[in-house]
């Protein structure tokens, strides 16, 4: 708390509070950081959330308030609130460090497996709490997807790499498995390329390719909502474009909560984009307005490349 | 002084490193050395063992005439072994060559292996049956000799395996009235129950044990017909039994062929039969066979208990000071010298453990002990104990190594603890759990002083029989190493065990090489199947 409190502000006249619809006025004051993009931003600029109209219309499947995470004494999220729309693409963006992927891992507890974390605010997925004494963790996983960072097939043939979540259910049919599998490795554009070979191992697969396995894994059991953690960033160009294909064709079927750090991509693949700066909601709204018409110079700042 | 555009100072050799280069080469150097050396001398040593050598007669000059093969060479003398202990007191002789008269290799000298006495090294002076004397003599002996030896199989046979059920059902009656007696009290209604039977069933019993002693009898008569008188070097002569003598062979007479047939059937004898002459001679199955079981045992035992509490350790328990100190005692645990696991396994399995089991399911054959004594299960857990640390230390660091990821991607699919480390950590850990089995395995298979208070004996037969439960883990085993300090140092002829002990050795070194080759199989399978060699 106390650096930021203690860090120069530069105060910027005439800033609106969020009014619906109100574009951010030029400063005055030309910004001292525009030859250093690596410096952070001035603090006075985040007097809180800035909503796009419209947002609170949507059906939301994930509903988010006053939610804040800390490790150990160290807060890595401050209150967040905000709304996941059904069946839409949302990303979420922001400098490193800022408490985009801490975000997404409280959205399926994965955080409890660090000790010292401590939440408080609410999570809802689909109107049920996320945290509470009352939560079977392990129940509320498995109406989530997740896909990860670096790909991760287990060490296992492909085949039963997809139908993992069904197998920990105790599936056994082999006509409700090999669906499954069919159908997963369809949507996730993998069933042409893999269906000669699903007893192979999956560790034989290219990185894109294993990628899309976890995509298809991830949907295999139907989850109410998949999480995506920066999944690309480990790929090639090429893999990266057939993932981003994918999340396009996703959109409608799944609602898809990601991670980015390509903004390109963010503008890419998504419906809404949310901006998060140091742990805090700086700005959300439909994709196309965040990159064109922020209401924060922050926002601005960063989409435009200026810092991070 | 370096400057911008001229030549720096050159680094002298120290800095540049070349001498560490030669300084580790040369460590690595000797450590293979001395184990390529080791491996040397015992292979050679082990495969010469028992290659039949030619007979040498030699003359001294003080007039006495040795006949044997010479075994040794040092300067200036030779290790001659004579054989014959029974007419001379002692098998081995060293020759001066400086009193050497004469050498030859004579043709009718002829090596005869005897169960008793080891070698003997002369002639073939006589074949007799029924005090007769048959020619011709070796064609004769031959005959003779390979139905004696057939005949002795069976005499052995019936002694052990038939007169050996006969017996062991009679206890098994004695027993039943005992165990009726200690658990319903003197005189009840069981006790005259179970003597009922055993009155019943005695007369059989009786039958069949004067059919087998008669048919030994018989078989014993027919083995005394067929005698064989030999004669050593200086004319004296010893008669034995055909049946007496192991093996005989012309040495100077074989050829290649002759030879590798000699050499092939010691291996044989070596590998498949039971030691005789204390030891020294005969063969070392029963060892090989304990070696193996006692490993294996110890194996079946060490995995699971070592997985389950380095998965507590790892996987379940919160990671702190205690669990800290836990694994530095389980670190150190593997370095306590191994005696003093055998004093403990003797105190606490065999006496305690075993005593009380003795007491709850055998109180009818007490004071003699069943499990409350030295026995091969007693000595698996021991070396159980013993290296079961090394199977611990080596699943943690395999499970440790499981990239955090593929945990996460589990409990992302909603999978609970259990479910992911049953299907995802342990499959991914097991390539280095079974690295650690074999390191286990290496140490268990060569340890010796803990078994040899828990359960090892000099001589013992293979636990396996064909009374109920056939395996007996109760009783006591033989084992290699203890065979190679016994033969070597504890035997009244060391110098005659000395083929004994490089072979055993040999032996020992090829069963823990097997051993662990299969472990290393078992383990390049999982690691092709789970792709452990990506992490």
């Amino acid at each position: 708390m106390s650096p930021e409190i203690a860090r120069p502000r530069i105060p910027v006249p005439g800033l609106p509070l969020a009014a619906p619809g109100a574009r951010v006025l030029e400063s005055p004051v030309a910004p001292p950081y525009g030859e250093a993009p690596m410096t952070p931003m001035p603090e006075a600029a985040t007097p809180g959330p800035a909503y796009h109209p419209g947002m609170e219309d949507l059906p939301p499947v994930l509903k988010v308030r006053d939610f804040s995470l800390w490790y150990g004494e160290r807060q890595a999220l401050h209150d967040l609130t905000l709304a996941v729309p059904e069946g839409k693409v949302t990303a979420l963006i922001g400098p490193s460090g800022c408490g985009k992927s801490t975000f997404l891992r409280s959205v399926n507890r994965l955080n409890d497996l660090v000790d010292g974390v401590r939440t408080s605010g609410v999570i809802e997925l689909r109107g049920a709490p996320v945290y509470g004494r009352a939560v079977d963790v392990i129940e509320l996983r498995k109406r989530i997807g997740m896909v990860f960072q670096k790909s991760n097939p287990f060490p296992m043939s492909i085949y039963e790499n997809v139908v993992y979540p069904l197998r920990i259910d105790g599936v056994h049919r082999r006509s409700v498995l090999e669906e499954v599998v069919e159908r997963s490795l369809k949507s996730a554009a993998l069933w042409d390329e893999v269906k000669d070979r699903l007893k192979l191992s999956a560790l034989d697969l290219s990185g894109g390719q294993q990628q899309r396995l976890c995509i298809a894994r991830a949907i295999a059991s139907d989850p109410e909502i998949l999480l995506m953690d920066e999944p690309c960033s480990a790929l090639d160009p090429i893999a990266t474009s057939k993932i981003e294909e994918l999340m396009v064709s996703l959109r409608g079927d799944y609602t898809v909560l990601i991670v980015t750090h390509n903004m390109q991509q963010a503008a890419r693949v998504s419906d809404y984009t949310a901006f998060l700066y140091m742990g805090r909601l700086i700005e959300y709204g439909p994709t196309q307005d965040i990159f064109t018409r922020p209401l924060r110079r922050q926002t601005e700042d960063y989409v435009s490349g200026k810092f991070g | 002084m370096p400057t911008r555009h001229g030549s720096r100072r050159s680094l002298d050799l120290l800095a540049r490193g070349q001498p560490w280069v030669w300084v580790t080469a040369g460590g690595i150097a000797t450590a293979l050395l001395m184990i390529v050396g080791l491996l040397l001398l015992v292979l050679i040593n082990g495969l010469t063992a028992y290659w039949p050598e030619r007979v040498a007669r030699v003359r001294l000059q003080d007039g006495t005439t040795l006949l044997g093969e010479f075994t040794r060479t040092e300067a200036g003398r030779r290790l001659l072994r004579t054989g014959n202990f029974d007419l001379t007191g002692k098998d081995f002789q060293w020759v001066e060559d400086a009193q050497i008269a004469g050498e030859d290799h004579p043709g009718e000298a002829w090596v005869f292996e005897r169960l008793e006495w080891g070698r003997f090294y002369g002639s073939l002076r006589e074949v007799r049956l029924d005090d007769r004397p048959v020619v011709p003599a070796p064609d004769r002996f031959r005959e003779l000799h390979g139905a004696a030896r057939r005949r002795l199989a069976e005499i052995r046979r019936i002694e052990k395996h038939d007169l050996g059920a006969v017996f062991a059902e009679m206890e098994r009656l004695r027993l039943a009235v005992r165990k009726a007696d200690v658990r319903h009290g003197p005189g009840s209604s069981a006790v005259e129950a179970a003597r009922r039977r055993a009155r019943e069933r005695e007369p059989g019993l009786e039958q069949e044990t004067a059919a087998l002693n008669r048919r030994l009898e018989e078989l014993k008569q027919e083995d005394r017909r067929a005698t064989v008188v030999l004669a050593d070097v200086n004319g004296r002569e010893k008669v034995h039994r055909v049946s007496e003598v192991v093996r005989a062979y012309p040495a100077n007479e074989l050829g290649l062929p002759g030879r590798l047939a000699v050499y092939g059937s010691r291996w044989w004898e070596f590998l498949s039969s039971e030691p005789r002459e204390f030891n020294t001679e005969g063969g070392i199955f029963p060892a090989i066979f304990g070696t193996v079981l006692m490993t294996l045992i110890m194996s079946v035992v060490i995995v699971p208990f070592g997985v389950i509490a380095a998965l507590y350790l790892r996987e379940y328990a919160r990671q702190g000071a205690l669990v800290s100190t836990v694994r530095i005692a389980v670190n150190n645990l593997a370095g306590v010298p191994s005696i003093v696991f055998g004093i403990f396994g003797l105190g606490f399995f065999c006496y305690l453990v075993g005593g009380r089991i003795d007491a709850l399911f055998h109180p009818e054959k007490l004071p003699a002990p069943t499990f409350g004594t030295q026995g091969l299960l007693w000595a698996s857990l021991t070396l159980a104990l013993l290296t079961v640390p090394v199977v611990i230390v080596a699943t943690e660091e395999a499970l440790a190594a499981v990239p955090q990821s593929l945990r996460e991607g589990s409990y992302g699919c909603g999978a609970s603890r259990w479910q992911t480390i049953r299907r995802i950590v342990l499959p991914k850990a097991m390539p280095g759990i079974m690295t650690g089995l074999i390191l286990a395995m290496a140490r268990g298979a060569g340890e010796v002083a803990p078994l040899m208070l828990t359960g090892v004996v000099k001589l013992a037969e293979v636990p396996v029989d064909g009374h109920f439960p056939f395996l007996h883990l109760e009783r006591s085993f033989m084992h290699l190493g203890f065979h190679i300090y016994d033969v070597g140092l504890q035997s009244r002829n060391s110098e005659a065990g000395k083929p004994t002990v490089f072979v055993t050795t040999l032996v020992l070194i090829l069963v823990v090489a097997v051993l662990n080759l299969a472990a290393i199989w078992v383990r390049g399978r999982l690691r092709r199947r789970y792709g452990s060699e990506r992490f």
